[in-house]
């Protein structure tokens, strides 16, 4: 099958954090059928400094994406539903009324989250394989309520084993800076959702969040847990990436 | 009582781990699964809830509107209309009433505005005595404490906090089962009720087309309040009003599910005017004082949205940090993600200010609102104000500030990545940090930190993939 050409926005916790998420996302592409073009001097999306209201500078690091996006053609994938998010929901609003308004209407509508691409707009039948594994999957909060996704990764990892997860779609206590600020408050979140991730007997956590992944799992190794974590696009790739 | 930690965080901390916090969590996990139950077995409520929302915000446009139709509606009635427009104006209104009227002991159901305006200190101060008839109140009350939840005041306490309580402040025997403390209280209020003077309500509903104040309880106490005693005196927060009895009946199919589950509350209170003279019981003066308080501050701001709320407690209720630290973290009666917006609309930026970043910016709360208040958005709007202000810790805005001076630029960010790898070196093991320096050390106190890759993904893609 042949695909589009797409134009891959990393974030900025993949490029220096998870960059094998970043590859895995590549390689699940490809085998979707596409193109996969990336920009090169990404960096961030401005969501950090948006979220604690600093305008001024989420417009800056947003500026520089929408500069280097606005020279390229065709859909945005992005691996990570709270990006993708904050460029399709907030950038028009981040920049309402500046010079920019046009440029981030014009960039938000090419954007879509790696899941929802897949799914909602290749229709692929690309399905996740995960020998022996028992998954559970974490649903994060600005794909789930932002994007209303859910249902694409469902899809994806219809063949794969499941835990039941209670509280599957309660928060993680993350929050990006919040875990900073607020840090007893957010890990109390976390010990939670932990507690309940062990309880499922899953041995392997999937998400679409790379925020929301390294804390759980950076959590998970406070505990000597044996649970696998993985992003969405590392178990669809399989053993390829 | 020792002094209150002056933070959120401060407040929070001290909660954490603790009994209260833990009868908080269960009790917001019960009222969610009851929440969800209710609304699964309604299948109007999507609809209803887009209704209610169009109601709320028709209400706010043409609030100055409705507010006279209705404060003519309940002269015509018999009634009285004050406004207040702040704390001090309500307290001095409520206490000339019952002083004109020669009242001096006081019940009360359940009114969160009337704690707002702290109005209990304020009358007991001049001498009348004031008595809680709602349970959860009753008990706060007992207890010299603060409501911690808006519709279930004493969700932090189990029942052998109350029994406890009970022994030692109405000297009865101690137990710990709920239908006999239910019972001592409903013995201790019963005779109260008969002696009371006057009564004091709040109003979850004014309608304006018939000048009637609409109360919803789940205890009857609320109906004694307002009928028993000579005089009632309804404290109605000056948004709460609606133009019709038709937008009043979706308000109310949608507040009782999203509060407690319920299709309705046990009782629907409604008050038109005082006692007629064909009517066998009732009170001879009913005073609406319709209260600001603020109000028209937040109606003129970014975040007017949020007086459309209708105080059902169900952003609360799913609310992650709420339902972890409970609503006296809060240090405002208005606790969880409504009040975080309410409170520094009404009080204040200072100190109030950081409750909009007491959010993982989840969005459950806007999920399950009733009205379909945009409540993420409007803590960021309040984020931005805070941060235009300056009154982010400096530590933030500077971090911040020296994030996006890297992240702006495509060199910058390249060299920082290798530069933190480099300096990771010595404190990481098998890629991950067990302990970041500076602020870092509040994400490290309780997980590791991954390192920054050897080789980021732009550098992966410039050695196999780029041109």
């Amino acid at each position: 099958m042949e695909g589009p050409t797409v134009q891959l926005v990393v974030t900025c916790l993949v490029d220096a954090l998870a960059p094998q998420v970043g590859r895995a996302t590549v390689t699940v592409l490809e085998q979707a059928g596409c193109q996969v073009e990336f920009v090169e001097g990404q960096t961030c999306c401005g969501q950090p400094a948006f979220n604690v209201g600093m305008v001024t500078e989420a417009r800056r690091m947003a500026g520089h994406t929408l500069d280097l996006l606005d020279v390229t053609k065709g859909p945005i994938v992005v691996p990570s539903g709270s990006c993708a998010d904050m460029m399709t929901r907030h950038y028009e609003e981040l920049f309402a009324g500046t010079d920019r308004e046009q440029q981030a209407e014009r960039i938000s509508s090419r954007v879509r989250e790696l899941s929802q691409f897949l799914v909602d707009d290749l229709a692929t039948d690309l399905k996740a394989s995960c020998e022996g594994c028992l998954v559970a999957y974490h649903h994060s909060c600005h794909g789930l309520r932002g994007l209303g996704l859910g249902h694409q990764a469902a899809n994806l990892l219809s063949e794969v084993d499941m835990a039941e997860l209670e509280g599957a779609t309660d928060c993680c206590g993350c929050g990006g800076a919040f875990a900073i600020e607020m840090p007893a408050v957010s890990a109390a979140i976390m010990n939670e959702k932990l507690d309940r991730i062990e309880a499922s007997g899953a041995d392997t956590l999937v998400g679409g969040e790379v925020s929301c992944l390294i804390h759980l799992e950076g959590g998970l190794r406070r505990r000597d847990s044996k649970i696998v974590v993985k992003h969405l696009a590392e178990i669809l790739a399989g053993d390829d990436s | 009582m020792s002094p209150q930690p002056v933070t959120f965080l401060g407040r929070a901390e001290a909660l954490l781990g603790t009994r209260a916090a833990e009868s908080v969590n269960q009790g917001m996990l019960h009222l969610t699964a009851m929440r969800d139950n209710a609304v699964s077995g309604f299948p109007l409520m999507d609809a209803m809830r887009d209704r209610a929302r169009v109601i709320r915000l028709h209400a706010l446009a043409n609030l100055d509107r409705l507010l006279s139709h209705f404060a003519d509606q309940v002269v015509a009635q018999g009634g009285a209309v004050h406004f207040a427009a702040d704390a001090v104006e309500a307290n001095q209104i409520v206490a000339r009433i019952l002083k004109e009227t020669g009242s001096h002991l006081v019940v009360k159901s359940k009114s969160m505005v009337s704690e707002e305006i702290d109005l209990n200190r304020y009358l007991e101060d001049r001498g009348f005595e004031v008595v809680e008839t709602d349970l959860g109140e009753f008990i706060v009350q007992l207890a010299g404490d603060t409501p911690s939840h808006i519709v279930a005041p004493i969700i932090h306490l189990d029942r052998h906090d109350v029994g406890t309580l009970f022994a030692q402040k109405l000297g009865v025997e101690e137990t710990f089962d709920p239908t006999r403390l239910n019972q001592i209280a409903r013995d201790h209020l019963r005779e109260t009720f008969l002696k009371a003077d006057a009564g004091i309500s709040g109003v979850n509903i004014a309608v304006a087309e018939s000048g009637s104040v609409i109360t919803v309880t789940n205890e009857g106490n609320g109906r004694l309040c307002t009928t028993a005693p000579r005089v009632h005196i309804a404290l109605l927060g000056m948004e709460r009003v609606v133009s019709r009895w038709e937008d009043a009946s979706v308000i109310l199919e949608v507040l009782a599910r999203s509060a407690t589950g319920q299709r309705l509350t046990s009782y629907t209170n409604v008050v038109t005017g005082p006692r007629r003279e064909s009517d066998e019981d009732g009170p001879e003066q009913l005073h609406v004082v319709v209260i600001d308080n603020g109000r028209s501050e937040i109606l003129g701001s970014d975040t007017a949205e949020i007086l459309a709320c209708i105080r059902c407690g169900a952003c609360l209720n799913v609310c992650p940090v709420f339902r972890t630290v409970g609503g006296h973290a809060y240090g405002s009666i208005y606790s969880g993600p409504v009040g975080s917006i309410v409170t520094p609309g009404l009080l204040g930026m200072e100190p109030w200010w950081e409750l909009p970043y007491a959010s993982t910016l989840c969005g459950a709360c806007e999920e399950v609102c009733p009205i379909r208040i945009q409540i993420p958005s409007m803590l960021l709007k309040l984020r931005a104000r805070a941060a235009e202000e300056g009154r982010l810790p400096g530590w933030l805005e500077r971090g911040m500030r020296r994030y996006t001076n890297i992240a702006d630029s495509s060199s910058k960010w390249e060299r920082a990545k290798r530069l933190v790898h480099t300096l990771t070196w010595p404190v990481s093991r098998g890629g991950w940090i067990r302990r970041l320096p500076g602020r870092g050390r509040g994400w490290t106190a309780y997980r590791d930190f991954p390192r920054p890759a050897r080789e980021s993904f732009s550098a992966w893609w410039r050695s196999n993939r780029g041109a």
